[in-house]
């Protein structure tokens, strides 16, 4: 299957990280999103990079691993580094080459901005490698709870994001196949110029759209043939809890930010 | 076209944690114009053998070889898309790639991709139509209409309509009623016949492996696990347990026979109608003594 949309696979274990309740992970990486913004000298980046690195080596998920699902972003930091480079005019003149001049600002920036995009995605990118698909949908429907008051369907909302999630394999298994038999009558997906490519799509897109749309209609069939009603009453195969482990993790990262607020510059 | 396997390995997500071998060291040779069946338990790596044989998956160690045309880790063919026209490969469930408006430009579908000549496409439907055992007034009609065992016959048809020289089958009559199983198998065993076809088979099904077969191939895990002709590996019934695998009705019956009567039969492929002659010879010469 295709190796390069590995970003944000389940990688099965039992590390500290995976036990960690989902709401935890949630809430932590949704402050953490804010907090990275905050970092502007070097303790506090060292700060931010140290709980990374503590969290991704306690996930026990395989480094090698991590960084090749980080693949299709490099060039996304990349970019941005190079933009930094050419724009900010910030500093001293650090060289010049022709009509190009770097200064030492945007070299800074840069780096700091391609740091802070990396800690992004690698902190995201834990949260998929550890926590499954359902037990996300799980956290946040619980996390939701709240709105039910006004009259929002949480329910069906976390119901849809699980069918969906949990049909994404599938459908790109389906199109494996089906691109796989169209290319052996003859279609060429990767050469060819943008126009054939375009309408090569064509013998993927209409058998993948019948399939889904049956397998949409026998599944509701199935659940409504078992009875299925969504929202009250109804009860949970899996449990949320919330441990001590998970009150670890939020003291470190309440340290966390502590530090790094005590340690950036301000003004 | 002869098929050669040399030392395949194939190992999917190669350097991830879902990193799995799904062939392993295989070697095997498919003489051209013969009719070989696959046979093994889910999992055991048939499907992903079927996708070397036209180049949808090159080996990752190893080396395969189709007729001139040669697959290795490094090496494609420049030419994949005539690997792809001489080579005909009927998916599982293949009614899942229909998508045209209708089921002539359905089956003209592969033909028009390998440049087949407008005139020529016409003169082909018509005799895949005639194959596959439909009527020429199904041209018209949307393939999606039809039922599903038509379906089936249509997706059939737009193979056909490749006239390959090495017909690749993949449980082809999964799913359908035993009459539709027995007409579409027949009509293989027809066109290996009549066109000189290299026919692979992969089958659940020991009394297709049997009925069709000159050679049989069984894998287990990813590894060859027997390989002969029919009569030499159906014999071995322990063997073929140990890996889930039962032995044809046939052989079953001869085995309860010498149990039960206490009178050896070889099997030697025969048919039930030679079976039953040589049941009587025996019965006979119990009641002449």
């Amino acid at each position: 299957m295709n190796n390069s949309l590995i970003i944000g696979q389940y990688v099965p274990g039992d590390s500290l990280i995976h036990r960690l309740d989902p709401r935890t992970k949630i809430t932590i990486i949704f402050f953490f999103v804010f907090i990275v913004f905050f970092a502007n000298n070097v303790p506090s980046y060292a700060t931010l990079i140290l709980f990374s690195v503590f969290a991704m080596i306690l996930s026990k998920v395989p480094v090698r691993f991590i960084l090749k699902g980080l693949t299709p972003v490099w060039f996304l930091i990349i970019f941005t580094f190079i933009l930094h480079l050419f724009v900010t005019k910030e500093g001293q003149v650090v060289f010049e080459i022709g009509a190009m001049t770097f200064y030492s600002g945007g070299i800074i920036q840069g780096f700091a901005i391609s740091i802070r995009f990396f800690l992004l995605i690698l902190v995201t990118s834990l949260l998929t490698l550890t926590t499954t698909p359902i037990e996300i949908t799980d956290g946040i429907e619980d996390m939701l709870e709240p709105l039910k008051k006004i009259k929002f369907p949480v329910h069906e909302l976390a119901l849809m994001m699980s069918i969906s999630l949990r049909f994404i394999p599938t459908l790109m298994q389906e199109t494996d196949k089906i691109s796989k038999a169209q290319a052996s009558r003859g279609v060429d997906f990767r050469t060819g110029p943008l126009k054939e490519r375009v309408k090569a799509v064509v013998p993927l897109l209409v058998p993948l759209f019948i399939s889904a749309f049956k397998r949409a209609e026998e599944l509701a069939m199935a659940m409504e043939a078992r009875g299925y009603q969504g929202g009250e009453n109804r009860t949970k195969l899996r449990e949320l809890k919330i441990t001590k482990l998970d009150a670890i993790s939020y003291f470190i990262f309440i340290l966390v930010v502590a530090i790094l607020f005590a340690t950036r510059t301000y003004g | 076209m002869d098929i050669t396997f040399k030392n395949v390995t194939y190992i999917y997500q190669k350097n991830s944690p879902f990193e799995h071998k799904a062939l392993e060291d295989l070697s095997f040779h498919i003489p051209s114009g013969s009719f070989v069946a696959i046979i093994g338990h889910t999992g055991s790596g048939k499907s992903t053998l079927i996708q070397h044989l036209n180049g949808l998956t090159a080996p990752t160690e190893g080396e395969v070889q189709i007729g001139e045309f040669k697959l290795t880790n490094e090496e494609k063919p420049k030419n994949m898309k005539e690997l792809r026209s001489r080579v005909g490969v009927v998916f599982q469930y293949p009614e899942h790639q229909l998508f045209e408006e209708t089921v002539a430009r359905d089956i003209a579908f592969g033909p028009e991709n390998f440049g087949v000549a407008p005139e020529e496409i016409k003169k082909r439907t018509k005799e895949v139509l005639r194959q596959v055992r439909l009527s020429e007034e199904l041209l018209d009609r949307s393939p999606f209409e039809l039922s599903g065992g038509q379906k089936r016959r249509v997706a059939i048809a737009g193979v056909l309509a490749l006239k390959p020289e090495v017909l690749v089958l993949d449980e082809p009559t999964a799913g359908l009623d035993p009459r539709g199983q027995r007409e579409i198998m027949d009509m293989f065993y027809e066109l290996h016949q009549q066109e000189g076809l290299t026919t692979v088979l992969v089958t659940h099904s020991m009394e297709d492996a049997l009925k069709y077969a000159d050679r049989i191939l069984i894998l287990n895990k990813g590894k060859k696990y027997m390989e002969g002709a029919p009569e030499e590996v159906f014999t071995q019934r322990e063997a073929l347990q140990s890996v889930q695998l039962d032995v044809p009705e046939i052989v079953q019956f001869l085995s309860a026979f010498e149990e039960k009567i206490g009178v050896k039969m070889p099997f030697h492929n025969q048919t039930i109608e030679e079976l039953a002659l040589e049941i009587r010879k025996i019965i006979k010469g119990v009641e002449e003594t």
